[in-house]
């Protein structure tokens, strides 16, 4: 593999001893920051007593307590940051598995960071000057499309900011006119553009697409080959998280064995979420994040809730940076349903707040026609006055569908269930059946 | 080329350094930026052999020098500009860069060897050879820092460190001093600079460090640090106001 595709070659190819001097560096600087202008992690320290001048080796950062997604959603919106407001230049925010969304600030060198990290996975997935990038993913509080535009303008490709909003027509006018080489979007959005495509008649062949890059939710090896096969693209996996930066975190390079993950920005550990011990390589679990170049929003051993395996082995692309495997569940019980993310416990939230609903429910997730479809069966609840009426039930069916929309800007199907049909007891053993998997 | 790990240092007492590692690669001008008594000084002390560290380890050329005495770490390619000059006042200039060839001499290195880099330090500091045979501590505060520096390079250094090149000197002066910073950079000379004039330290240097109570709290590409907002306000002078919170 040339070097050609080497955003940074002086940092992507850095020797393991170099690069780890590189890191306790970067830790210590950060954790002295972090202790000084954060009360979470002063706190957080103290009470672990932890005397951050024993940090002497990368290994030693095990000590350290851990940061989680509650810890984020106890700060909002701004108690984590590290700098005061004035120096943060942008700011973006991303749905959490419960009601309070994460709040992230970048500083002008954060967003530079971002800019470069976000570069680095493009480039790794085959993305130069000469393509017309086309991203169809969310341009709002979210990172993703952001992230990927500043990267793809950075290596100076032809950036199309198309959105998630543009409608499947819409996004397939623009990747045909055009003539748009790279498509950045979720894996199953681009589905719907292969479907759109295969309803309007229209073959691959006639666009002059060549690559994807794909990230936001989860996916399989099946459905890459089968985007692959129905876009007549290579595709590249990606791994980024609002908490942290969005995309550019890792990124899938043509080697195809992992995701390289940015060391000389992140260091990343993997521990077994039950016991919380760090993991060796290759062993699965859940993957924990420190930021060592961050300045308005640096996180400690922040448990992302995904899991996944490391390999260190070198790779032919020449890059030495670790990779991660495709995140292939979560810890927790998250569901993310076209880029949005809630837990059941969020559900069943909103039906408490809807009359006539009862706690009992199931949330089914399917695969039509290559779109994802999300379907809350509920049970009615058994005092509820007049179960047959049809226009009762329509009023609770929208009452339900109205407050899944606003609350957790979920487009769900509502169904009902008899009472006592989807009682834990008796009825399915979760509330989740996720039908996704096998496209 | 130049690794610091875990470095603690300090004087009876007072812990100065508490833990500092950073490392300075071939080629590499690196800068230390940092409030009086926050440790730079220390920093270079340390490395230089003059003060013993108390924990940590310092490699030079993947040998570990930590400890050693301050001629044995020239002779290993590794020289201090000091902080306030040092030269010697009734020494003639030309002398006081000779005694700066002593470790030269000690590796039994050839006469020409020292003429050849009394060339060097004169072409950089032509002032220094039309002075040669001046009383040194006639010369002026800017003509004593080139001095200082000429000296140190006499010894062929791989490395060199300045500990606050500018104090004390006027402002042209200072320029020329950078000038010949940025000379002796490309010229391929590794640097380890220690500044409280961030401005003239990150205009020269290509990374940076920020020391705080002997704690290293920022590292970085010097324009990284430069648009730091923090930096701005501590040691580029950018407008402070204070937030009451």
């Amino acid at each position: 593999m040339s070097h050609a595709r080497l955003h940074n070659p002086g940092c992507e190819t850095l020797g393991r001893d170099e690069l780890e001097q590189l890191q306790i560096e970067r830790l210590q600087s950060t954790l002295n920051r972090v202790y000084r202008n954060v009360a979470f992690y002063r706190n957080a320290f103290d009470t672990h007593c932890v005397n951050l001048e024993r940090i002497r080796d990368l290994p030693a950062l095990a000590g350290l307590p851990f940061t989680t997604p509650e810890d984020l959603r106890k700060s909002y919106p701004y108690d984590m940051f590290a700098v005061p407001l004035r120096d943060i230049v942008r700011i973006h925010s991303g749905a959490a598995a419960s009601g309070t969304p994460i709040v992230v600030g970048y500083t002008r060198n954060d967003l530079r960071n971002w800019t470069e990290c976000s570069a680095r996975v493009l480039a790794a997935a085959g993305i130069t000057e000469h393509d017309v990038v086309q991203i169809a993913l969310d341009y709002g509080l979210f990172p993703g499309g952001f992230g990927f535009q500043q990267g793809a303008e950075q290596i100076g490709a032809s950036v199309i900011p198309a959105s998630s909003i543009a409608s499947v027509e819409k996004q397939i006018a623009v990747m045909k006119d055009f003539k748009t080489t790279a498509l950045i979007t979720m894996p199953s959005h681009a589905l719907r553009i292969a479907s759109g495509l295969e309803q309007m008649g229209l073959h691959p062949e006639r666009l002059c697409l060549k690559l994807g890059l794909f990230g936001g939710e989860r996916w399989s090896d099946q459905l890459q080959h089968q985007i692959e096969e129905r876009l007549h693209i290579v595709a590249t996996d990606t791994y980024g998280l609002t908490a942290l930066m969005g995309p550019g975190v890792a990124g899938e390079c043509h080697g195809r064995q992992g995701m390289h993950i940015n060391e000389d920005h992140f260091i990343v550990e993997v521990i077994d979420p039950k016991t919380l011990q760090p993991l060796g390589p290759g062993q699965k679990g859940e993957l924990v994040l420190t930021t060592i170049t961050k300045e308005g929003f640096p996180l400690i051993r922040y448990r992302t809730g995904d899991l996944t395996s490391i390999d260190p082995q070198p790779c032919a692309c020449g890059r030495t940076f670790v990779r991660m495997a495709r995140v292939s569940g979560r810890t927790d019980d998250l569901v993310v349903f076209r880029g949005v993310a809630f837990t059941p416990s969020q559900i069943e939230q909103v039906l408490a707040q809807v009359e006539g609903a009862s706690p009992h429910y199931q949330i089914i997730l399917d695969r039509v026609g290559g779109a994802d479809t999300l379907e809350i069966k509920v049970e009615v609840c058994e005092a509820f006055p007049s179960l047959d009426e049809v226009r009762t039930l329509e009023t609770l069916r929208r009452g339900i569908s109205d407050r899944l929309m606003s609350v957790l800007n979920l487009d769900a199907r509502v169904s009902f269930a008899e009472p006592q049909s989807l009682r834990r007891e008796t009825g399915p053993p979760t509330p989740v059946v996720d039908r996704r998997g096998t496209p | 080329m130049l690794r610091l790990a875990n470095l603690e240092a300090g004087y009876g007492p007072l812990r100065v350094l508490k833990g500092v590692s950073l490392h300075v690669s071939q080629g590499e001008a690196v800068a230390i930026i940092g409030a009086n008594g926050a440790g730079k000084t220390t920093l270079l002390k340390t490395v230089a052999g003059v003060i013993r560290p108390r924990a940590g380890k310092v490699s030079f050329d993947k040998h570990e020098i930590q400890g050693r005495a301050p001629e044995s770490v020239v002779e290993s390619g590794c020289s201090l500009v000091p902080e306030g000059r040092h030269v010697f006042p009734t020494l003639t200039v030309k002398d006081n860069l000779i005694l700066g060839a002593y470790a030269l001499r000690r590796r039994k290195r050839s006469a020409a060897e020292v003429t050849a880099s009394l060339e060097e330090v004169h072409s950089l500091f032509p002032i220094l050879q039309e002075r040669h045979s001046q009383i040194a501590g006639t010369l002026s505060g800017g003509q004593q820092q080139m001095l200082a520096i000429g000296r140190a390079l006499m010894s062929r250094p791989k490395l060199l460190m300045m500990d606050e090149p500018s104090l004390g000197v006027a402002p042209m002066v200072v320029r020329d001093i950078y000038q010949a910073v940025a000379r002796l950079k490309r010229n391929g000379l590794t640097i380890l600079l220690v500044e409280q004039n961030a401005r003239a330290a990150l205009a020269v240097a290509d990374r940076g460090y920020v020391i705080e109570t002997g704690q290293i709290v920022l590292e970085g590409t010097t324009q990284e640090l430069a648009d730091n907002q923090e930096v701005q306000r501590a040691y580029l002078g950018k407008e402070y106001e204070r937030i009451d919170e």
